[in-house]
């Protein structure tokens, strides 16, 4: 049985661990409020961007662009895995690693080699361990997500890609499905494949929506003036939706751990009140029997 | 009074600029051109370059560090990859990121991507105070 000071401080301890877990709640939150306001302000430069790209590359020939090129065989590709800089959020980190993990080994088995960049700490710190190697680590980028920062990762994609080091660029970021469910998603950056360009509009609308536009200067080349900014685009929405993630997931996290505390101390209060109980009648025995004896 | 035509400027981090004007001005890779009310669908991409706007008797400037433009009868749609309005450009950032310019210029002499880089900076840089020096004159 411990003793009633070790219940107390035990208590004070716990007590002290929920009110951290509390504040990291809400700071998680307002971060959060931060990163969805950024996504926001994104929204309509991202859908204009997709629309007009969409309407541009109807009927066009994969062969103006590099970045279009559709490869015959692939024997290298490179991977690009978006993290968080910060742990204590729950399994995020892990199922960002996870899937990293289960794509290197497919490509592997598949005898494809694969060049392996980092965004975020955990993510390198994990695969450092690991011994993996990496051709690139980037850490301590996400705590400010800007677009900087996105044209920043792209360019290890885009870079490789137009060396011809690897024909096909892919990667992996966390999706934004709720407070309660981000999940780890891998996307294909390069080449760009027409479908993932436009929305689902019938293919003759397309036609017209091309032939509408007068251009300055040719269809083709404002396409090759955009193409490469495109990639930019989608490596920043890439990013915004894993640091909405990144912090959904603290949040919750954090949330339960709050929850956790409470309970704890519920249990822990109950044990002192036990313990005390038993000490006043422990106590009130010796008085009685010290009385008793006295009356002999 | 002729009609107006809708000028929305946007960049990756905020709606700049949504306004009813009467003529936009871009400065587009192969030349300025201008936009009135009922202009014919048309695209094109922008240099690094000003953009004005007039709305009655009030003349604005904006700039672009390039992107594109989007033309339809009623809308003019601005994507820039970053932009600024003349009156919001902190000319002290703009002097000191042009000296910054101007040194890598200096020192990037030997490697041909960082000139490149450096002399967009460069651009940019001269852009911003030209613009800034235009708002400071209107306002």
């Amino acid at each position: 049985m411990p003793s009633l000071r070790d219940i107390q401080n035990k208590i004070a301890a716990v007590k002290k661990t929920r009110q951290i877990t509390r504040a990291m709640n809400m700071v998680a939150a307002a971060k959060l409020r931060g990163v969805q306001e950024k996504t926001e302000r994104f929204r309509p430069y991202a859908e204009k961007y997709a629309e007009v790209l969409g309407s541009l590359s109807q009927g066009v020939d994969p062969e103006i662009h590099p970045l279009l090129a559709q490869p015959e065989t692939v024997d290298k590709v490179a991977l690009i895995l978006l993290s968080a800089d910060r742990g204590l959020c729950g399994s995020f980190n892990m199922n960002l690693i996870l899937a990293a993990q289960q794509f290197l080994n497919d490509r592997k088995a598949k005898g494809q080699e694969v060049d392996f960049y980092v965004v975020g700490r955990k993510g390198a710190d994990f695969f450092k361990r690991r011994k993996t190697p990496m051709a690139e680590q980037l850490r301590g980028a996400m705590n400010v997500i800007d677009f900087d920062l996105a044209v920043k990762v792209a360019r290890f994609g885009l870079n490789a890609f137009l060396n011809g080091e690897v024909q096909e660029v892919y990667f992996i970021y966390s999706k934004f499905q709720s407070m309660v469910s981000q999940v780890p998603t891998v996307e294909k950056l390069l080449p760009i494949s027409p479908v993932d360009t436009g929305e689902d509009v019938e293919p003759e609308q397309q036609q017209i929506g091309a032939a509408e536009y007068l251009t300055e200067p040719s269809a083709e080349e404002i396409l090759v003036e955009l193409l490469p900014r495109y990639v930019n685009v989608r490596m920043y929405s890439g990013l915004l939706e894993t640091g909405t993630s990144e912090q959904a997931a603290r949040m919750a996290a954090m949330d339960n751990a709050t929850n956790n505390c409470k309970e704890m101390i519920k249990d822990l209060t109950l044990v002192f009140n036990k313990a005390r109980q038993a000490a006043i009648t422990a106590e009130l025995m010796d008085i009685v029997g010290g009385a008793e004896a006295l009356k002999g | 009074m002729a009609k107006k035509i809708k000028l929305e400027v946007v960049t990756p981090d905020k709606l700049l600029l949504s306004k009813e004007v009467d003529v936009v001005v871009c400065t587009g890779t192969e030349g300025e051109f201008g936009v009135l009310y009922g202009h014919v669908p048309f695209l094109a991409t922008l240099a690094v370059g000003e953009m004005r706007f007039r709305d009655g008797n009030q003349t604005d400037y904006a700039a672009i560090a390039g992107g594109f433009a989007e033309v339809t009868g009623e809308r003019v749609t601005v994507l820039a990859e970053a932009a600024e309005l003349a009156r919001e450009i902190d000319t002290d950032r703009a002097k000191s990121a042009r000296e910054r310019a101007e040194k890598r210029l200096a020192q990037a002499q030997a490697e041909e991507i960082d000139f490149a880089r450096a002399e967009a900076a460069m651009k940019r840089a001269m852009l911003r105070m030209r613009v800034a020096d235009r708002g400071g004159s209107l306002a």
